[in-house]
């Protein structure tokens, strides 16, 4: 695929994740509308506008705010900001930085991006922003101190490929979207537990046969909701790292580089600390630093954002023919 | 019938053609622009020279010849004419650059000086610069070139005014070696 199938396909699936999570909330809503508040067949579905409402709303800030969110609990500092008290050697490196973020865009043919620095040990960076003009692009003082000039430039168009290819969009959509399911599902069977039970068993017991299978399937899916979303979620991220992996080093035409990367990165075994859970699909390499599997699809790789990185690293060398 | 197939012919044909014609020209004012975009970065390249010659002049007073013969070529590489010509010349220029690099190697007090390394990542980063450039106006030409000549377009690109545009291609078998320009600053 090229880059403007590669965009539309990540615009449709933008659509249809919300789509789902749109019915789903709907879904969610109406049993709670039925079999919590039991209400039967009501004129106004307050739980759906309610579970909607909050889906949207989610959605819709981490897609115009979800940027400054990230960056602001990472801690990021804008670039001109940190090299101001910075030694010689320090400022080198940060005009290094810029300079390779200006070579990236070039290559990739895209405005130059906003330019953080995260105050961290750790190695590890991560891109943000809806689109190319709002992109932010932030690597830790870590990935700075570790990598070379030519794995710093093939770390920084890995970033670049997600903006281009808008992978961020369709990831925060996602993320904001299980995060909203799940945390209706969570408030819904807190509430079951607490004692709605009886009052809405009198209520349904001439709901028949049909009323019955429904409140199993929506209670299967009120306690399996934030599991299925984050397994789907993650399945999503695994495919988009590959991609941004494979479009950076058609960038740079150094898969190497970016090869030796990723086995610095994957050396530093500590987490990420300043990188919170929620930001790790935007990141370079998993910031909490779990050991995975060599295989893919074995059941802990199940709710990784990142393929192994063995696996990364394989393919990397095998585009530039090195087996 | 047969002539409102006819007709409907027509207007497909006519709805075709506009949107080849405004793809084409899109992609080839793209085109322009990845050529202008190189055009940036090696006047930029020029710009820095003399500011590198002047901070190294002090500590290699015995290297008269080589800063001389970088100068000469960043004056011949400022007025080339054409594409062809400024290829050339820009490659006699890297490597004029390459020889004073090389030379600079034996002056540690060149290498410990903060300006310039400065200066070194700075014609480094040019140097790339260009060179992403020249790949990204390669990159969109041949989408512009290929788009030209696939059947059916290839019957009417050339009756809509398009021609072809020219790739960037190493000319000169000296510019294929990649001169050092490593001062060995790199870590790791």
């Amino acid at each position: 695929m090229n880059l403007l199938e590669q965009q539309a396909s990540n615009r449709r699936r933008t659509w249809a994740v919300m789509l789902v999570f749109v019915a789903f909330l709907f879904f969610l809503g109406y049993g709670f509308d039925r079999f919590y508040l039991g209400l039967g067949p009501v004129p106004f579905p307050i739980g759906s506008v309610f579970a909607l409402g909050l889906g949207g709303v989610s959605a819709w800030s981490s897609y115009f705010a979800g940027d400054r969110a990230v960056l602001l609990s990472a801690g990021a500092v804008p670039l001109e900001q940190a090299a101001l008290p910075a030694s010689e050697d320090a400022k080198l490196k940060y005009r290094q930085l810029e300079n390779v973020v200006d070579e990236m865009s070039i290559a990739a043919g895209l405005p130059r991006p906003k330019i953080y620095i995260v105050p961290d040990p750790d190695p590890n960076a991560f891109a943000t922003g809806r689109d190319a003009p709002h992109a932010s692009i932030a690597v830790t003082q870590g990935l700075l101190d570790t990598v070379n000039r030519d794995e710093l430039q093939g770390v920084i168009a890995h970033e670049l490929s997600h903006v281009r290819n808008l992978d961020i969009r369709l990831m925060t959509v996602i993320a904001a979207m299980v995060g909203a399911a799940a945390l209706i599902a969570d408030w819904t069977s807190r509430g079951l537990q607490i004692g709605g039970g009886s009052r809405s068993r009198n209520r349904e017991k001439g709901g028949g046969a049909l009323g019955l299978v429904l409140l199993v399937i929506w209670l299967v899916a009120v306690v399996l909701a934030p599991v299925i979303g984050q397994a789907l979620a993650m399945m999503v991220s695994r495919r988009r790292e590959y991609l941004a992996d494979a479009s950076g080093a058609e960038l740079t035409r150094n898969p190497m580089a970016l090869a030796s990367a990723l086995a610095k990165i994957d050396s530093a075994v500590d987490p990420t600390a300043s990188i919170k859970r929620g930001t790790a699909h935007l990141c370079i390499a998993d910031p909490l630093g779990r050991a995975v599997g060599l295989r893919e699809g074995t059941w802990a790789n199940l709710f990784a954002s990142h393929p192994p990185m063995a696996q990364r690293i394989a393919a990397l060398r095998e585009m530039a023919f090195q087996k | 019938m047969a002539a409102w197939i006819l007709i409907a012919i027509i207007v497909v044909f006519v709805f075709w053609a506009i949107m080849l014609y405004n793809r084409l020209i899109g992609l080839r004012n793209q085109v322009l622009n990845g050529w202008r975009q190189i055009d940036v970065q090696l006047k930029r390249r020029h710009d820095l020279i003399p500011n590198l010659v002047n901070t190294v002049r002090g500590a290699m007073e015995f290297e008269r010849d080589t800063l001389t013969q970088v100068m000469e070529a960043r004056a011949r590489a400022v007025s080339a004419t054409g594409p062809a010509d400024a290829a050339r010349k820009e490659g006699e220029l890297t490597q004029a650059l390459g020889r004073l690099f090389a030379v600079a190697e034996n002056y540690p007090a060149l290498k410990a000086n903060e300006n310039v390394k400065m200066l070194q990542e700075e014609l480094t980063s040019t140097e790339n610069k260009v060179g992403f450039a020249r790949q990204f106006y390669n990159d969109i030409a041949t989408k512009f070139n290929t788009s030209q000549q696939t059947f059916p377009s290839n019957m009417f690109a050339a009756m809509l005014g398009f021609k072809p545009a020219e790739l960037f291609e190493i000319t000169d078998a000296t510019e294929r070696q990649v001169p050092t320009v490593d001062l060995s600053m790199r870590k790791g």
